[in-house]
């Protein structure tokens, strides 16, 4: 019985030196302590949040790197294409220009002789046209010398006119 | 640490020495377990190392104050002194004829115009544990105030995980959003109940968590928090219980207005029964040896007892952890939003 009855100065001692270490732990001790924890805590989570931040920039930096080093690669081979094309371009056209070139003094030439044969032939016309003439009036004059002959002729003449 | 066991254990082997002869020739282990948990005027480490502790009496509204050195005489028998005497822990007034003075209507142990405040050997042990809440806590807040973002070190970083845990898992867990309010009430009531567990198991401790009315101090301050913070939904579910039908409520209003008492009155016998308990089975291992009289007991008792001894400091924080736990949800249970929760007031209940 005596271990279920609670004493009244127990209850009395243990309500105020409770309530008084409650006030004072509460003041004194949890309050800095549950503040510190809370901030470390804090500062825990910044500094990890800041880390992963960081990391993820560097990511970030390191891709921005990956990315301007392909495009600067990308643009070497597009400045060596490009150069390659050119110097290809300048070499067939000079092969064009050259073949066209000649082709042109051929054509050129061709034309020459041909003006040339033409003249002569023309020359050639000509003068075998004279000779003819010359030849012809040799004839004529020797023949026209007696009339039977010139009538003769005139015959001739007429005969192949009406022939025509 | 071993050491301290062995020292422990031949203190209290001397105690129960000690005791056999002062009650009387035969050994009463009943009567000196009683007397080894119950509250004291004195506080006997050892045979001669006696602390007498001052008796403060309200008598009639009279304060007096004087040592209980005054109730004992050289043999340490227990005599009358200034018309109070002191009977099996408690103190009578006695009448003109030396009797106790029984009240009409009271029970016999109990007087309304003396009001004992003595300082016992459970209030002298209470503040001792005070005195070292208050240096320890003071001690590691000031480092934690001296150096906030340092790690914790030394003593700081052995109470540190306890507090976390008590935050995390008692009080968050517990309680919900508005945990932190509580935190001094839970971190107090859990420490102080820890410290006086392990003190109780020193040699020479006093039996303060196993006593009662520690245990109701407690229990009724856990009550009056979860009352005073208790919100709407806390009074619905008692007077309205959501899914129980209206005609079943003559039945439940009673219910739930007895659980609201039976709750606080289970936190405080669990507690005092635990730790009285443990006392006792330890105590009762070393009558073992007085009641068949022989040293060839003693080893088998001392094994038990170190076992036991091992349980109940376990016990000593499992039962601070529970009590702490407890009130958490008891707290929580106040607090919580009721809105649409069906969990019967187990707190498990989905949220919406």
């Amino acid at each position: 019985m005596e271990l279920v009855t609670p004493g009244i100065g127990l209850i009395f001692w243990q309500l105020v030196v409770f309530l008084l270490v409650l006030f004072l732990l509460g003041k004194f001790a949890w309050k800095p302590i549950m503040s510190a924890l809370h901030e470390r805590e804090a500062s825990i989570e910044n500094a990890l949040s800041a880390a992963e931040k960081a990391k993820l920039e560097m990511q970030a930096l390191k891709a921005d790197n990956e990315k301007l080093l392909a495009e600067a690669r990308m643009e070497r081979d597009k400045i060596l294409n490009e150069a390659t094309e050119a110097a290809n371009n300048i070499v067939e056209t000079s092969k064009q220009k050259a073949n066209e070139e000649g082709a042109r003094m051929i054509a050129q030439a061709r034309e020459a002789i041909e003006n040339e044969k033409r003249a002569a032939i023309t020359e050639v016309k000509n003068m075998a046209a004279s000779l003819s003439l010359e030849i012809a009036e040799q004839i004529l004059r020797r023949e026209l010398s007696d009339k039977t002959a010139q009538q003769a002729l005139a015959q001739d003449y007429i005969r192949e006119v009406t022939l025509n | 640490m071993k050491r301290l066991f062995v020292l422990l254990f031949s203190f209290l082997t001397l105690n129960a020495f000690a005791e056999a002869p002062a009650e009387g020739g035969e050994f009463e282990p009943g009567a000196m377990i009683t007397h080894h948990i119950a509250d004291d005027y004195i506080w006997h480490f050892a045979d001669g190392a006696v602390v007498y502790l001052p008796v403060i009496l309200v008598d009639n509204g009279e304060f007096k104050v004087f040592s209980s050195h005054n109730f004992y005489n050289e043999d340490h028998e227990t005599v009358p002194y200034d018309g109070y005497a002191l009977d099996h822990g408690r103190i009578y007034k006695l009448d003109a004829n030396g009797e106790p003075i029984v009240h009409e209507g009271f029970a016999s142990w109990f007087d309304p115009s003396l009001i004992d405040l003595s300082i016992t050997k459970n209030v002298a042990s209470m503040l001792l544990s005070v005195v070292l809440l208050l240096v320890i806590f003071s001690v590691i807040a000031g480092r934690y105030k001296s150096n906030p973002k340092a790690a914790p070190s030394g003593i700081q970083s052995f109470f540190e995980p306890i507090v976390v845990f008590i935050r995390d898992e008692i009080a968050k867990a517990n309680i919900g959003p508005k945990y932190q309010r509580y935190m001094p009430y839970l971190l107090t009531v859990f420490f102080f109940i820890w410290f006086n567990n392990l003190l109780g198991l020193m040699p020479g401790g006093a039996n303060l968590t196993g006593n009662i009315a520690v245990t109701m101090v407690l229990a009724l301050l856990t009550l009056f928090i979860t009352l005073f913070s208790s919100n709407k939904g806390y009074w619905k579910h008692i007077f309205a219980t959501p899914g129980v039908p209206a005609w079943l409520a003559p039945i439940m209003i009673p219910v739930e207005l007895m659980g609201i008492i039976t709750k606080p009155i289970s936190l405080m016998i669990r507690l005092f029964a635990n730790i009285t308990a443990g006392h006792i089975i330890i105590l009762s291992l070393f009558s073992l040896i007085f009641i068949f009289e022989s040293l060839a007991v003693s080893p088998l008792s001392v094994a038990f007892s170190i076992f036991m001894m091992f349980l109940e400091l376990f016990v000593a924080l499992l039962q601070a952890y529970i009590f702490t736990l407890l009130s958490a949800m008891y707290f929580g249970g106040a607090v919580e939003e009721h809105d649409h929760v069906d969990d019967m007031g187990f707190g498990d209940g989905t949220h919406h």
